[in-house]
């Protein structure tokens, strides 16, 4: 009972922040569809606020932020798919943008280094694993 | 592979590989992380076709740019960092052939004409972009923001934040002179 009550605690502390950060997000947009909206949440969500560059744009309270999401609504009304979208974005604001960095020449050693380092850990271990002596259970 | 050059090839395998984060890490030290890199360097400059500050009924575009060096500005009446700046802008219209155009940035026209009077107009032309909508195309995102165009109206170097003599002495001044020369 008492964990329950807990998990309720938390989950309506939660639902501060969800409330708080998705009502920004929409501010005082008008979208032509519910699937429009639905677009612009993931556009919202998923991109970063250049100026407050820990948030993404949907939370963001830079003008900039406000700015930006109305572009974005108006290209989800006008029928602009989300790769359009963010390449118009990117275009402007660099990859920084985005989340996750496109795979390059450049990035290629970002994105697979720690995969790397750790099956080139976990090879060593098998090694050192196989080499011991076998203890044999009577 | 022989058990001996595998032996050493793991440890210098990870040796290397940390010294490259490690080269990465440090150069990274010298930079501030809030810049970003543009992605418009090299590029011709967005199109655009805007009132003028002074008189409405003028306009300005991008057409502007052609046959010399330019040091586009974009400033604002309410941003506190464009008033360090204007000294320096001052300085450069009385000193520099580059041609000094401004992007007014979310501004009120009658609050703009006045923080001119008071801190000093280097500009040959203002653009007034009252929504920003414009400046989104040049990727401003902090307020002073300064291009330099060459005579074919490419952008070759973009500044984030205000121009102090050092900026202009050891970066901008040089380059200007060299798109003047070579374009």
């Amino acid at each position: 009972m008492r964990i329950l009550t807990a998990m309720l605690v938390l989950l309506l502390i939660s639902s501060c922040f969800t409330l708080q950060a998705s009502a920004r997000a929409t501010d005082s947009l008008h979208f032509v569809s519910p699937a429009a909206q639905a677009r612009y949440n993931d556009l919202a969500y998923s991109l970063r606020c250049v100026v407050c560059q820990n948030q993404t744009l949907a939370e963001s309270e830079a003008p900039l932020a406000a700015d930006l999401r109305h572009l974005i609504a108006a290209q989800v009304n006008h029928g602009k798919t989300n790769q359009q979208i963010k390449r118009y974005l990117v275009e402007r604001y660099g990859d920084f943008i985005l989340y996750s960095p496109p795979l390059s020449a450049l990035t290629i050693f970002l994105w697979f280094a720690p995969l790397g380092f750790l099956a080139l850990a976990l090879w060593r271990l098998l090694r050192r694993i196989r080499r011991r002596p076998q203890i044999l259970d009577k | 592979m022989s058990d001996g050059v595998v032996r050493w090839l793991a440890p210098v395998a990870v040796v290397i590989g940390l010294a490259v984060v490690g080269v990465f890490l440090w150069s990274g030290l010298q930079r501030d992380p809030h810049l970003l890199p543009s992605p418009l360097i090299k590029q011709p400059t967005p199109t655009f076709n805007l009132t003028r500050l002074h008189n409405p009924r003028k306009f300005m575009s991008q057409k502007i740019f052609l046959g010399h060096v330019t040091l586009f500005n974009v400033f604002a009446s309410w941003c506190y960092a464009c008033a360090d700046e204007q000294d320096e802008l001052m300085y450069i219209s009385r000193h520099s052939h580059v041609r000094i155009y401004g992007l007014d940035y979310k501004d009120n026209r009658g609050e703009a004409k006045k923080w001119l009077h008071r801190f000093g107009n280097p500009y040959r032309a203002i653009a007034f972009d009252a929504t920003g909508r414009v400046a989104i195309d040049w990727g401003v995102y902090g307020t002073p923001e300064t291009f330099i165009i060459d005579k074919h109206g490419i952008i070759r170097y973009k500044q984030v934040g205000a121009i102090d003599a050092q900026v202009w002495r050891q970066i901008l001044e040089p380059l200007i002179q060299r798109l003047r020369v070579t374009g």
